[in-house]
């Protein structure tokens, strides 16, 4: 019976280190372990042997299947492992073939730079404010001091719209489209001022949109662009506090490093007002092509909201002082990224909005 | 403006200053420096001198030739050969020796070129008499450049000629510096410097100018001044070197002495004046019937007609303000003078103007005509009417000085309107409050007594101060305050962040949900495109099959566009959708395009439009981008922006509320469109753009396929918030089922009806393939299923799954006639079919 048991183990181990797939395992395992295995037939046997003897037969017996069971998962492993091995040869790609491409959405450089614009002002407290782009003369200009033949038209040309009263009589109630979202000031002011208008309550928005005006369409002019306007209207705010805010956003947007100069200006619906220049982002203030030799770039302008567009709005100038500035969206992505040409913005051509990450 | 540092230093020392630091200073102050122009900085010192016209002959074999024999200071004198006809032996010229670098007069780009010592004629030259546009003075070559005689001769041209132009950017409240003392003003009050006023002294040289000429104002609101002198006897020819280099530098053109001296004071002093022929006048004045001419300044009549001084004729309305006289229009005021009393060479009396006009009217006038002179330019930004006396009374002088007339006794001035005196109450509390900053007492009194204020100290804080008579930008505080701060600098302001309460909270729902939708798209794999607002009638009628055009008045329409191409604002965006794509097919087979944007709808008796947002889509091309992989992907198409639409929805939380109708529309394929309904209201259009529309907008015939949804209702119709359901904690038992249904039945109301039947027990239904073939039933298609059952709280029996596939399909059968193909246990997922089938939400 022992002899029976070694001989079945040699053979077994034989037969083992001849499996070389899983199949051939998996048979190997039937042939000697399975239910009616040579091995387990032969363990049938064991009661037939001398009471005497059957301790240690059975002992050697369960020391035979123990060693060929510790056997079989060892070249399981092996077999596993070379089988794996295997398929991962036969698995492998060249990996500098191009990738599967996903569909990538983008966003307009216009929204991003917006986005940022607007994320920047929220960490100040500023809300978001939108009004209207057909408007009428009177929150476009006469509102915000601005009466008409007023020399300051000319900066901003307008484009008037055909359902403007022909009779000249109603002055205000021409339409034109927004020259700059400056109406927003006083729509905000009015609705805000509505709710307590003997205390209103501090204005701190700003006002994007797009705007327009009666320009050619050139490589440095369009008849339309964005433009974000900032208000804040209270009983403490001063002109530094304007500086203040302007250099946060400047360095926030543009690098803590950033230089800034404020230089006198005029608009006519501040006063105070100044127009801000940062160093150059190309020669950083050597001078260059982009700014023109002089070393600074015009970002945007400011200043101290004129008495009459504060009455105008609702707020008493006597007890509130208030600040605004504004600036150009497509402007300030066109210094960051080096465009220029302002029309590749609305061309929608997306070898121009596919740079944009 | 134009401002030579040589005319700016006669008012007030700047030689001293560098330039740099004075451009820089001024910029601060609010005259930007947009330019600094070093005119003759690259002048030869050697070669390019002052030289004296010793002699003049004529070239013996041309005609129009001379030869003239030029002095330079060195050695001996040199002829050459110049077509100039203004030489003449005496002048003082520019005169260039041969290796001198000088522009190419005759090419069209005006580069720099190395004059040659060459031989004209047979004649050898070995320089030559220079002309403005060799110098690159200006674009003058008519004749020689002629030098004041006081030149000295030999000197490099560069010391006598060269100097230094600043470019300043007047804005309108300094309309005040528009001329070389309103500049020289600030720069006397930045730097503390005196400021050296012109001459306007003149004694009576003539006698009196009583009844010899009238002045009548009709029209006080827009004739604030007049004044008129007469300066008799003037000899009419060039004006001196000195001024018309002056002029140059500034940029205006020299005519003769007499007009020269008008320009002149109006640069240097700010107020434009205007020269008559007092003969003609005079003349003009008999001719209708009077003795002395009557000068009359008056609204224009409907259909008044003037030749002015640059021979055209101005067609004049009851807008524009007139100098007139008994026989007719004499010039527009303010703007540009009439030919037929202009000044020439056989003038011998001069009457002068000098006056003050509303500058509202002379801007529209001048508008209205395209006239934008100098003086309109002035006039337009608002004249101080102080400055007409002061004006008329130099110019005399000068004219008195340099044509030698003879001044008129006193001068008539009739001033009906002067401008209010404005005088503001100054406290520094104010200022600080403004400013954020403290202010120095004595400090703001100086600056502001440097800019010409009258400042009275009412109290240690509190100054009354008073506008001098050159400004008329000052209404309260807030200009004084600007004032300050603008001498001071602006950065000596301190920088603060905002110490003032917080606003009131204000949430913009509609505005973060735009955002959300934004963000979808992109996630979506679409690219955001942002289209001009402004289109045509016909660009949207090209969308239409019928290629009907809207009226005018259906549009928000430009009264003064700039191009044709953009005229109207749209009305949908498809219209830029399709711009969009036709800009891009050329170069891409695929390209997937969303905005989300507003389009602008009259309505009817109201001034302003309806501003609607919208999401438009557009899509064309693969649907993926193919490659190595998967190298010709299937066209985008209906369902493809269906899918879009739907999943947008999932995310918004609508897909309960939303439904697609079938429906035309004049831009889509019929049977490939649908209505986009929120709770059965129209908000939108989805399909696939006509394919003879598609021609119509020169688009490739592959298929395009278009969404274009009404915003503020979809984005209204948002939850505020929603319920999040578990997740399941029984298995479900997946099982497919495959219905025959006849054709024209919509999947929809089978998988509604599955739904229906199914209740809370079939928790996911997803269809994963139609099939139509053998061996249906003609007219019958197959629409395969994915079902999962289950029950919150246990695993379904088989039986219990039976019974509820056997409701299931007692509704099909009774509902739509559906009969089942076969039910099968599902064990794995099935193939897509449609881009959508993937996106669902798999449930257990």
């Amino acid at each position: 019976m022992r002899a029976e048991l070694q001989a079945l183990q040699a053979e077994a181990m034989e037969a083992l280190a001849r499996a070389q797939t899983s199949g051939e395992l998996a048979e190997w395992r039937t042939r000697f372990l399975g239910r009616r295995g040579a091995l387990t037939r032969l363990m049938r046997r064991v009661g037939q042997v001398p009471p005497e003897e059957r301790p240690v037969v059975g002992r050697f017996a369960n020391e035979v299947k123990q060693a060929l069971e510790a056997a079989y998962r060892e070249r399981a492993e092996a077999i596993r492992r070379a089988e794996v091995e295997e398929m991962l040869q036969r698995d492998a790609v060249d990996v500098t073939l191009p990738g599967r491409p996903p569909s990538v959405g983008r966003w307009h450089p216009s929204t991003q730079t917006l986005r940022e614009i607007e994320h920047i002002f929220a960490e100040l407290g500023f809300q978001v404010y939108r009004a209207r782009d057909v408007e009428l003369d009177e929150f476009n200009f006469q509102l915000l001091n601005i009466p008409p033949g007023h020399p300051a038209r000319d900066m901003q040309d307008t484009f008037y719209v055909t359902t403007t009263p022909q009779d000249g009589q109603e002055e205000g109630h021409q339409v034109l489209l927004r020259t700059h979202t400056s109406p927003g000031q006083i729509h905000a002011m009015r609705e805000f001022a509505a709710v307590d208008p003997d205390n209103p309550p501090p204005v701190r928005i700003i006002l994007p949109g797009m705007c327009y005006r009666h320009e050619q369409i050139t490589p440095r002019s369009e008849i339309q662009f964005h433009q974000v306007e900032g208000l804040a209207v209270g009983r403490h705010i001063t002109m530094a506090d304007l500086k203040g805010t302007v250099e946060y956003f400047v360095r926030r947007m543009f690098g803590a490093e950033r230089r800034l100069r404020f230089r006198a200006s005029h608009f006519p619906f501040t006063e105070p007002s100044a127009e801000v220049d940062m160093d150059c982002l190309l020669c950083r203030g050597e001078g260059c092509r982009i700014c023109k030799q002089t070393g600074w770039l015009e970002i945007m302008g400011c200043g101290m909201v004129h008495p009459v567009v504060l009455r105008n709005g609702g707020y008493d100038p006597q007890h509130y002082t208030g600040f605004a500035f504004g600036m150009g969206p497509e402007r300030i992505t066109m210094l960051k990224y080096g465009i220029e040409d302002i029309r590749y913005f609305w061309q929608n051509d997306l070898r121009f909005l596919e740079q944009f990450g | 403006m134009r401002v030579p540092l040589s005319w700016l230093n006669e008012f007030v020392t700047v030689e001293d200053i560098p330039v740099d630091t004075l451009a820089e200073r001024l910029t601060l102050a609010g005259l930007e420096v947009k330019a600094v122009e070093r005119v003759g900085d690259w002048w030869d010192m050697e070669r390019i001198r002052v030289g004296q016209v010793l002699r003049v002959e004529r070239h013996p074999n041309a005609d129009r030739l001379l030869l003239a024999t030029v002095d330079y200071g060195g050695g001996e004198p040199l002829t050459v050969v110049t077509g100039a006809p203004n030489v003449r032996p005496g002048m003082k010229v520019a005169f260039a020796l041969a290796g001198a670098t000088l522009i190419n007069g005759y090419s069209e780009a005006r580069e720099r070129m190395v004059l040659e010592p060459r031989a004209i004629r047979g004649i050898p030259s070995q320089g030559m008499v220079l002309s403005e546009r060799e110098l690159g003075l200006s674009d003058e070559h008519e004749g020689i450049l002629e030098l004041e005689p006081e030149a000295p001769v030999g000197a490099p041209l560069r010391e006598w000629l060269g100097d230094t132009v600043l470019e300043i950017d007047i804005l309108p409240n300094i309309a005040r510096c528009m001329n070389m003392v309103g500049v020289a003003r600030e720069v006397a009050a930045l730097y503390r410097r005196p400021l050296h006023y012109p001459s306007t002294a003149w004694e009576r040289t003539g006698e009196p100018i009583d009844g010899r000429v009238e002045v009548e104002i009709q029209d006080p609101k827009r004739c604030h001044r007049f004044v008129a002198a007469l300066i008799t006897d003037v000899q009419v020819g060039p004006s001196p070197a000195w001024m018309q280099r002056r002029l140059r530098l500034a940029g205006m053109r020299p005519i003769n002495n007499i007009v020269d001296i008008t320009n002149y004071v109006m640069l240097e002093l700010g107020e434009p004046l205007h020269a008559f022929d007092y003969e003609k006048l005079v003349e003009r004045a008999r001719r209708s019937g009077h003795e002395v001419p009557r000068i009359i300044m008056r609204q224009a009549r409907d259909g008044e007609r003037l030749i002015t001084l640059d021979g055209v004729e101005r067609h004049l309305t009851p807008d524009d303000i007139l100098v007139t006289d008994t026989a007719g229009v004499l010039s527009i005021a303010g703007i540009m003078g009439g030919a037929e009393t202009e000044v020439d060479e056989t003038t011998r009396h001069i009457l002068l103007e000098a006056a003050a006009w509303d500058f509202i009217s002379i801007r529209r006038t001048s508008r209205r005509l395209g006239i934008f002179s100098e003086a309109a330019a002035r006039f337009s930004r608002g004249v101080h009417p102080a400055l007409a006396l002061e004006g008329n009374r130099r110019a005399a002088r000068l004219m008195h000085e340099l044509a030698g007339g003879t001044i008129a006794d006193g001068v008539v001035d009739n001033y009906p309107a002067p401008p209010p005196t404005v005088t503001v109450e100054f406290n520094l509390d104010f200022g600080e409050h403004l400013l954020g900053m403290s202010l120095d007492p004595d400090e703001v009194a100086d600056i502001l007594e440097r800019l010409e204020f009258h400042v009275e100290r009412r109290g240690p804080r509190h100054f009354t101060v008073t506008q001098p008579d050159h400004r008329l930008d000052i209404a309260g505080p807030a200009d004084i305050v600007e004032e300050i701060v603008r001498v001071v600098g602006l950065d000596t302001l301190p920088s603060t962040l905002m110490a003032d309460e917080l606003p009131p909270m204000r949430p913009d729902r509609l505005r973060e949900l735009e955002a959300r939708v934004r963000d979808f798209m992109v996630g979506a794999g679409l690219q955001e495109i942002i289209s001009y607002a402004l289109t045509t009638p016909e660009a949207e009628g090209r969308l239409r099959l019928d290629g009907h055009v809207l009226p005018d008045e259906a549009y928000v329409r430009l009264l003064n566009p700039t191009s044709a191409d953009r005229r109207v604002m749209r009305r949908t965006l498809l219209v830029s959708l399709v711009e969009a794509l036709r800009r891009n097919v050329h170069h891409r087979d695929r390209v997937m395009l969303f905005e989300i944007g507003r389009v602008y709808l009259p309505k009817p008796g109201e001034l302003l439009p309806h501003e609607e947002l919208r999401l438009g889509v557009a899509l064309t091309g693969p649907v993926r981008h193919p490659s190595w992989l998967e190298p010709e992907p299937p066209d985008a198409d209906f369902f493809a922006v269906k899918g879009i639409l739907e999943a947008l929805c999932r995310h918004l939380h609508l897909e309960e509320r939303v439904c697609l109708v079938p429906a035309e529309h004049p831009a889509l394929q019929p049977g490939r469109s649908a209505a986009v309904e929120l709770d059965g209201r129209r908000v939108g259009i989805v399909g696939e753009m006509h394919p003879l529309v598609r021609e119509a907008n020169d688009l490739p015939a592959k298929r395009v396929a278009l969404l274009e949804l009404t915003l503020s209702p979809v984005l209204a119709a948002v939850p505020e918030t929603y319920r999040v359901e578990p997740v399941p904690r029984y298995p479900a038992v997946i099982q497919d089922l495959a219905v025959v249904v006849p054709e024209a039945t919509p999947a929809a109301d089978v998988e509604r009806i599955i739904r229906k039947a199914g209740g809370n027990a079939v928790g996911y239904v997803h269809l994963f393939d139609v099939y139509r073939g053998e061996p249906l039933p003609a007219g019958h298609k197959s629409l395969a299923y994915r079902l999962h059952y289950q029950a919150p709280d246990r695993t379904l029996t088989d039986e219990d799954v039976v019974h509820i596939r056997e409701r299931i399909v007692d509704a099909l059968r009774q509902s739509v006639g559906g009969t089942i193909r076969g039910a099968v246990k599902a064990s794995e997922r099935p193939r897509a079919v449609h881009p959508t089938a993937t996106s669902g939400t798999y449930v257990g």
